[in-house]
């Protein structure tokens, strides 16, 4: 007797649908499916500092990134315009998770590497999640001084690691937030003013004013500075101007640091007090592997 | 059991009786034809709804399932073009004229109706081709769209990079 009474709603149930108009009907068979965030930051860095996001799978990146001298050095330094510092980089996603990527600077004349992968990924659909978060583990090494000119300097003491661990939202499809808890850890330092271990919080957002165009800002705080630490927290402003395969990042900053170890523990400016350098990233991105 | 056969049986029963058909199978692609390279893009996940006895169809597509070559290209398709995190879905809603559900094999049809693309909708009439065959019906059309008449809007730095019209090609089989 249920039986038929449950078979009566039903049909009383269908013919309420099938009197609705065909797209209802549509959206009621659609498969519930799962969308990621994309574009959380536009590229991988947010100005100094690692962002959240990951390249897709078969695509390498390469990037460009300089930093000028600081603007208040004067007219006789052309506001800083005759001093470079220069880091080349190249960056491949693995998968659309998992990537890797290595660069040169010249500061101290280091080479990089680091790997990186998205752990969570912010998502809507029949998975919610309010996060992106993107572990990323690098190594560096000071190739100056040279060793046959400094040969008490081992390879040991050259080395220095950080891990970052960059959890991001974005909050709204013109605003996005990422807070980045993150240790470096260098072999050699001067016990006076340095510490071997740092443990920083980076603050990154950023915010589209057109569909090209974003602003965005960043902070390191150090957490443990050194008590006769001469360093300061690296933070920086910046245009992001997206053109199809390109990222140009315009940028203001404190630090001349183009990765993690000389942002976060080696940044010597101080913002308010003018020792600002004006800098760019450009990044040109190639599909290496198509999927078709 | 026997209430979940008599269900699946009512789900049957239903669709005979409206003789609406559910695509089994549904694709829609579009291409662009530019001065710096040509952009394709499937969907394989669309979805459609026909009433034989009527000729009303319907098609629903999400946004972001539009398969690309390069990953690049899907994020600013979405992100840039179809705004699809506030226009998830494309429609079309409409009624195909002039078939004749006994005959077998191809024909020419057209069909009139609504499509929606970036939450703006336009009255259209595309032509296509209907296949009846003994146990299932496919549909085949090509049609051009204005990505003006949809408010999609070309960013300034990326005109050469995407056509002003682009080629839309659908096919589903019931």
């Amino acid at each position: 007797m249920r039986n038929y009474l449950l078979v009566i709603l039903c049909i009383v149930f269908f013919n309420a649908i099938a009197q609705d108009d065909l797209i209802s009907a549509l959206e009621l068979q659609e498969e519930p499916g799962i969308t990621y965030s994309i574009q959380t930051f536009k590229g991988t860095r947010v100005i100094n500092g690692q962002s959240v996001e990951t390249k897709g799978k078969g695509e390498l990146e390469f990037i460009f990134s300089h930093r000028f001298g600081r603007i208040n050095s004067g007219s006789y330094n052309f506001w800083g315009l005759d001093d470079a510092f220069v880091r080349l980089g190249l960056e491949y996603g693995i998968t659309d998770r998992l990537g890797v990527g290595i660069g040169r600077s010249s500061t101290d004349k280091t080479f990089d590497g680091f790997i990186r992968y998205k752990v969570l990924r912010q998502s809507t659909g029949s998975v919610n999640m309010p996060f992106t978060i993107t572990a990323i583990s690098s190594g560096f090494v000071k190739t100056s001084p040279r060793a046959k000119d400094n040969p008490q300097f081992s390879m040991i003491d050259r080395l220095a690691y950080s891990l970052e661990l960059v959890m991001a939202r974005k909050i709204n499809s013109n605003f996005s937030l990422q807070i980045t808890p993150l240790m470096v850890h260098r072999n050699a330092v001067n016990q006076f003013d340095e510490n071997n271990d740092d443990l920083a919080l980076g603050l990154g957002g950023r915010h589209k004013i057109t569909r090209s165009l974003s602003i965005t800002g960043e902070y390191f705080y150090r957490l443990n500075p050194h008590a006769n630490s001469s360093r300061s927290d690296a933070m920086g402003l910046g245009l992001d101007i997206e053109t199809g395969g390109h990222v140009f990042q315009l940028i203001f900053t404190n630090s001349l640091g183009l990765f993690t170890r000389s942002v976060v523990s080696e940044t010597l400016g101080d913002f308010f007090d003018g020792d600002i350098h004006f800098g760019f990233n450009i990044s040109r991105n190639f599909q290496l592997i198509h999927k078709k | 059991m026997r209430l979940s056969l008599c269900i699946i049986l009512l789900f049957v029963a239903e669709s005979l009786i409206a003789q609406r058909y559910k695509s089994e199978e549904g694709s829609i692609t579009f291409f662009s034809d530019a001065s710096i390279e040509d952009i394709t893009a499937t969907n394989t996940k669309a979805i459609s709804i026909f009433d034989v006895s009527s000729g009303e169809v319907a098609f629903l597509v999400t946004i972001n399932d539009f398969d690309f070559d390069k990953s690049l290209m899907k994020e600013h398709f979405n992100e840039k073009y179809m705004e699809s995190d506030k226009y998830p879905k494309a429609t079309f809603k409409g009624r195909i004229m002039d078939y004749d559900s006994k005959v077998k094999g191809d024909q020419e049809v057209t069909a009139k109706g609504e499509l929606t693309i970036h939450g703006q909708t336009k009255s259209i009439n595309v032509t296509g081709v209907i296949s009846f065959n003994d146990n299932r019906i496919t549909m085949d059309s090509s049609f051009m769209v204005e990505l003006e008449d949809f408010n999609v809007k070309i960013p300034k730095l990326l005109w050469q990079n995407i056509a002003e019209r682009v080629e839309v090609t659908i096919k589903f089989i019931y």
